[in-house]
Protein backbone atom coordinates (compact mmCIF):
# COMPACT_ATOMS: atom_id res chain seq x y z
CA UNK A 1 0.00 0.00 0.00
CA UNK A 2 1.07 3.18 -0.51
CA UNK A 3 -0.23 6.65 0.25
CA UNK A 4 0.87 9.97 -1.20
CA UNK A 5 0.11 13.62 -0.63
CA UNK A 6 1.72 16.73 -3.28
CA UNK A 7 1.08 19.66 -4.71
CA UNK A 8 2.62 18.38 -8.37
CA UNK A 9 0.53 16.51 -10.94
CA UNK A 10 0.50 12.28 -11.22
CA UNK A 11 1.22 10.20 -14.21
CA UNK A 12 -1.55 8.10 -14.31
CA UNK A 13 -0.24 5.84 -16.69
CA UNK A 14 3.08 5.69 -15.21
CA UNK A 15 1.51 4.72 -11.69
CA UNK A 16 -0.34 2.16 -13.36
CA UNK A 17 3.05 0.74 -14.86
CA UNK A 18 4.43 0.60 -11.60
CA UNK A 19 1.37 -1.51 -9.70
CA UNK A 20 0.63 -3.77 -11.58
CA UNK A 21 4.20 -5.17 -11.98
CA UNK A 22 4.03 -5.27 -7.69
CA UNK A 23 3.02 -8.94 -8.30
CA UNK A 24 1.95 -11.84 -10.60
CA UNK A 25 -1.13 -12.37 -8.57
CA UNK A 26 -2.45 -9.57 -9.81
CA UNK A 27 -5.53 -9.89 -12.65
CA UNK A 28 -7.10 -6.24 -12.57
CA UNK A 29 -6.37 -2.42 -11.68
CA UNK A 30 -9.25 -0.63 -11.30
CA UNK A 31 -8.77 3.28 -11.51
CA UNK A 32 -10.48 5.96 -10.06
CA UNK A 33 -8.74 9.62 -11.70
CA UNK A 34 -11.03 13.04 -9.66
CA UNK A 35 -10.26 15.98 -11.48
CA UNK A 36 -11.06 19.85 -10.75
CA UNK A 37 -14.40 21.01 -12.54
CA UNK A 38 -14.71 24.53 -13.96
CA UNK A 39 -18.69 24.70 -12.71
CA UNK A 40 -20.00 23.94 -8.90
CA UNK A 41 -23.13 24.55 -7.31
CA UNK A 42 -23.97 27.00 -10.83
CA UNK A 43 -20.98 29.22 -10.11
CA UNK A 44 -17.98 29.56 -12.31
CA UNK A 45 -14.83 28.08 -10.57
CA UNK A 46 -11.15 29.75 -11.49
CA UNK A 47 -9.25 27.82 -9.12
CA UNK A 48 -9.43 26.06 -5.72
CA UNK A 49 -7.02 25.62 -2.65
CA UNK A 50 -7.01 22.03 -0.62
CA UNK A 51 -6.17 22.33 2.91
CA UNK A 52 -5.35 19.35 4.62
CA UNK A 53 -4.38 18.31 8.25
CA UNK A 54 -1.01 17.28 8.46
CA UNK A 55 -0.68 13.91 10.35
CA UNK A 56 -3.95 12.91 10.67
CA UNK A 57 -4.41 12.69 6.17
CA UNK A 58 -2.19 10.14 5.88
CA UNK A 59 -3.17 8.61 9.05
CA UNK A 60 -6.60 8.36 8.24
CA UNK A 61 -6.02 7.59 4.04
CA UNK A 62 -3.81 4.64 5.54
CA UNK A 63 -6.74 3.39 7.75
CA UNK A 64 -9.34 3.13 5.39
CA UNK A 65 -6.87 1.59 2.88
CA UNK A 66 -6.61 -1.28 5.98
CA UNK A 67 -10.42 -1.29 6.11
CA UNK A 68 -10.81 -2.05 2.01
CA UNK A 69 -8.11 -4.95 2.86
CA UNK A 70 -10.25 -5.98 5.72
CA UNK A 71 -13.19 -6.57 3.14
CA UNK A 72 -11.68 -7.86 0.23
CA UNK A 73 -8.50 -9.87 -0.84
CA UNK A 74 -6.27 -6.57 -2.76
CA UNK A 75 -2.94 -7.31 -4.08
CA UNK A 76 -2.09 -3.48 -3.91
CA UNK A 77 -3.31 -0.37 -3.55
CA UNK A 78 -1.93 3.33 -4.36
CA UNK A 79 -3.54 6.87 -3.19
CA UNK A 80 -2.30 9.86 -4.70
CA UNK A 81 -3.71 13.35 -3.39
CA UNK A 82 -3.08 16.55 -4.14
CA UNK A 83 -3.28 19.60 -1.75
CA UNK A 84 -2.24 23.11 -2.70
CA UNK A 85 -3.71 25.57 -5.42
CA UNK A 86 -5.51 23.36 -8.28
CA UNK A 87 -7.06 24.56 -11.44
CA UNK A 88 -9.80 23.43 -13.45
CA UNK A 89 -8.94 20.02 -15.95
CA UNK A 90 -6.00 19.34 -13.02
CA UNK A 91 -5.98 15.84 -11.68
CA UNK A 92 -7.14 16.27 -8.27
CA UNK A 93 -6.97 12.22 -6.78
CA UNK A 94 -5.59 8.74 -7.73
CA UNK A 95 -7.01 6.05 -6.53
CA UNK A 96 -5.50 2.63 -8.07
CA UNK A 97 -6.53 -0.78 -7.00
CA UNK A 98 -4.71 -4.40 -7.93
CA UNK A 99 -6.42 -7.55 -7.32
CA UNK A 100 -6.73 -11.16 -8.89
CA UNK A 101 -10.54 -10.45 -10.37
CA UNK A 102 -12.13 -7.34 -11.16
CA UNK A 103 -14.97 -7.24 -9.03
CA UNK A 104 -12.88 -6.74 -5.78
CA UNK A 105 -10.70 -4.34 -7.19
CA UNK A 106 -13.91 -2.31 -8.92
CA UNK A 107 -16.07 -2.94 -4.90
CA UNK A 108 -12.35 -1.59 -3.46
CA UNK A 109 -12.02 0.85 -5.09
CA UNK A 110 -15.40 2.44 -4.99
CA UNK A 111 -15.21 2.18 -1.08
CA UNK A 112 -11.97 3.92 -0.67
CA UNK A 113 -13.14 6.79 -2.43
CA UNK A 114 -16.49 6.97 -0.27
CA UNK A 115 -14.55 6.78 2.61
CA UNK A 116 -12.01 9.28 1.75
CA UNK A 117 -14.82 11.78 0.76
CA UNK A 118 -16.32 11.65 4.04
CA UNK A 119 -13.25 11.10 6.39
CA UNK A 120 -10.45 12.39 5.60
CA UNK A 121 -9.47 15.67 6.44
CA UNK A 122 -9.17 17.41 3.05
CA UNK A 123 -11.03 21.04 2.33
CA UNK A 124 -11.56 22.54 -0.95
CA UNK A 125 -11.70 26.11 -1.24
CA UNK A 126 -13.07 27.54 -4.29
CA UNK A 127 -12.23 31.35 -6.10
CA UNK A 128 -15.54 31.98 -7.93
CA UNK A 129 -16.81 35.24 -9.67
CA UNK A 130 -18.18 36.57 -6.17
CA UNK A 131 -15.08 35.99 -4.53
CA UNK A 132 -13.68 32.77 -2.32
CA UNK A 133 -15.80 30.42 -0.59
CA UNK A 134 -15.64 26.81 0.94
CA UNK A 135 -17.01 24.03 -0.51
CA UNK A 136 -19.85 22.63 1.58
CA UNK A 137 -20.02 18.59 2.03
CA UNK A 138 -22.84 16.79 0.55
CA UNK A 139 -25.73 14.82 1.97
CA UNK A 140 -25.17 12.35 -1.34
CA UNK A 141 -21.57 11.67 -0.38
CA UNK A 142 -22.72 10.54 3.44
CA UNK A 143 -25.14 8.27 1.74
CA UNK A 144 -22.65 6.83 -0.24
CA UNK A 145 -20.71 5.49 2.26
CA UNK A 146 -23.13 4.35 4.63
CA UNK A 147 -24.46 1.76 2.13
CA UNK A 148 -20.50 -0.26 2.98
CA UNK A 149 -22.00 -0.43 6.68
CA UNK A 150 -25.04 -1.81 5.81
CA UNK B 1 -2.89 20.69 28.66
CA UNK B 2 -4.16 19.89 25.58
CA UNK B 3 -2.94 21.14 21.69
CA UNK B 4 -6.28 22.47 20.05
CA UNK B 5 -5.96 22.93 16.01
CA UNK B 6 -8.70 24.85 13.81
CA UNK B 7 -8.85 23.72 10.31
CA UNK B 8 -10.58 25.36 7.46
CA UNK B 9 -13.33 27.43 7.61
CA UNK B 10 -13.04 27.51 11.79
CA UNK B 11 -9.29 28.92 11.31
CA UNK B 12 -10.63 31.54 9.30
CA UNK B 13 -13.69 32.28 11.29
CA UNK B 14 -11.50 32.49 14.63
CA UNK B 15 -8.51 33.76 13.32
CA UNK B 16 -6.65 30.44 15.34
CA UNK B 17 -4.69 27.86 13.63
CA UNK B 18 -3.62 26.15 17.04
CA UNK B 19 -3.68 26.85 20.64
CA UNK B 20 -2.36 25.06 24.46
CA UNK B 21 -5.39 24.90 26.32
CA UNK B 22 -5.50 23.96 30.18
CA UNK B 23 -7.83 21.92 30.69
CA UNK B 24 -10.92 23.16 33.53
CA UNK B 25 -11.54 19.89 35.90
CA UNK B 26 -15.21 19.47 34.15
CA UNK B 27 -13.82 19.96 30.59
CA UNK B 28 -13.07 16.31 29.88
CA UNK B 29 -15.07 15.36 26.78
CA UNK B 30 -15.52 16.50 22.98
CA UNK B 31 -18.99 18.13 24.09
CA UNK B 32 -17.72 20.18 27.17
CA UNK B 33 -14.68 21.37 25.50
CA UNK B 34 -17.37 22.59 22.67
CA UNK B 35 -19.35 24.92 25.09
CA UNK B 36 -16.17 25.84 26.91
CA UNK B 37 -15.09 27.40 23.65
CA UNK B 38 -18.68 28.73 22.94
CA UNK B 39 -18.08 30.93 25.89
CA UNK B 40 -15.43 32.55 24.55
CA UNK B 41 -17.63 35.43 22.35
CA UNK B 42 -19.74 35.46 19.54
CA UNK B 43 -17.47 34.26 16.57
CA UNK B 44 -17.04 31.23 19.39
CA UNK B 45 -20.41 30.89 20.21
CA UNK B 46 -21.57 30.78 16.37
CA UNK B 47 -19.81 27.59 15.82
CA UNK B 48 -20.10 25.26 19.09
CA UNK B 49 -23.16 26.26 20.23
CA UNK B 50 -24.42 22.85 18.57
CA UNK B 51 -25.78 25.12 15.53
CA UNK B 52 -23.46 24.00 12.88
CA UNK B 53 -21.78 20.32 12.50
CA UNK B 54 -18.24 20.65 13.48
CA UNK B 55 -16.29 17.35 13.47
CA UNK B 56 -13.61 16.80 15.75
CA UNK B 57 -10.59 14.10 15.77
CA UNK B 58 -8.45 13.13 19.26
CA UNK B 59 -4.81 12.02 18.05
CA UNK B 60 -5.63 11.93 14.27
CA UNK B 61 -8.70 9.82 14.92
CA UNK B 62 -12.13 11.21 14.12
CA UNK B 63 -14.47 10.96 17.13
CA UNK B 64 -17.90 11.64 18.29
CA UNK B 65 -18.93 14.39 20.87
CA UNK B 66 -18.90 11.96 24.02
CA UNK B 67 -15.13 11.27 23.04
CA UNK B 68 -12.70 11.88 26.23
CA UNK B 69 -10.23 14.21 26.32
CA UNK B 70 -7.05 13.61 28.40
CA UNK B 71 -3.79 15.52 29.13
CA UNK B 72 -1.60 15.67 25.99
CA UNK B 73 -3.94 14.91 23.49
CA UNK B 74 -4.12 16.77 20.13
CA UNK B 75 -7.53 17.86 19.28
CA UNK B 76 -8.81 19.34 15.98
CA UNK B 77 -12.24 21.05 15.71
CA UNK B 78 -12.81 21.37 11.74
CA UNK B 79 -15.55 21.53 9.31
CA UNK B 80 -17.23 18.21 7.71
CA UNK B 81 -14.35 17.24 5.25
CA UNK B 82 -14.63 17.54 1.19
CA UNK B 83 -11.78 16.60 -0.53
CA UNK B 84 -11.64 13.76 -3.51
Amino acid sequence: MTVRLQTEDFDVGAEINALRRTSPNIGAVVSFVGQVRDLNDGDNVAAMTLEHYPGMTEKSLAGIVEQAQGRWPIANVLVIHRVGELRPLDQIVLVLVASAHRKDAFAACEFIMDYLKTEAPFWKKEQTPDGERWVEAKDSDDQARSRWQQ
Amino acid sequence: MITVLYFARLKESLNYSTEEIDLPADVSSIAALKLHLAKRGEAWANLFNGQQTIRAAINHALVENDAVIKNGDEVAFFPPVTGG
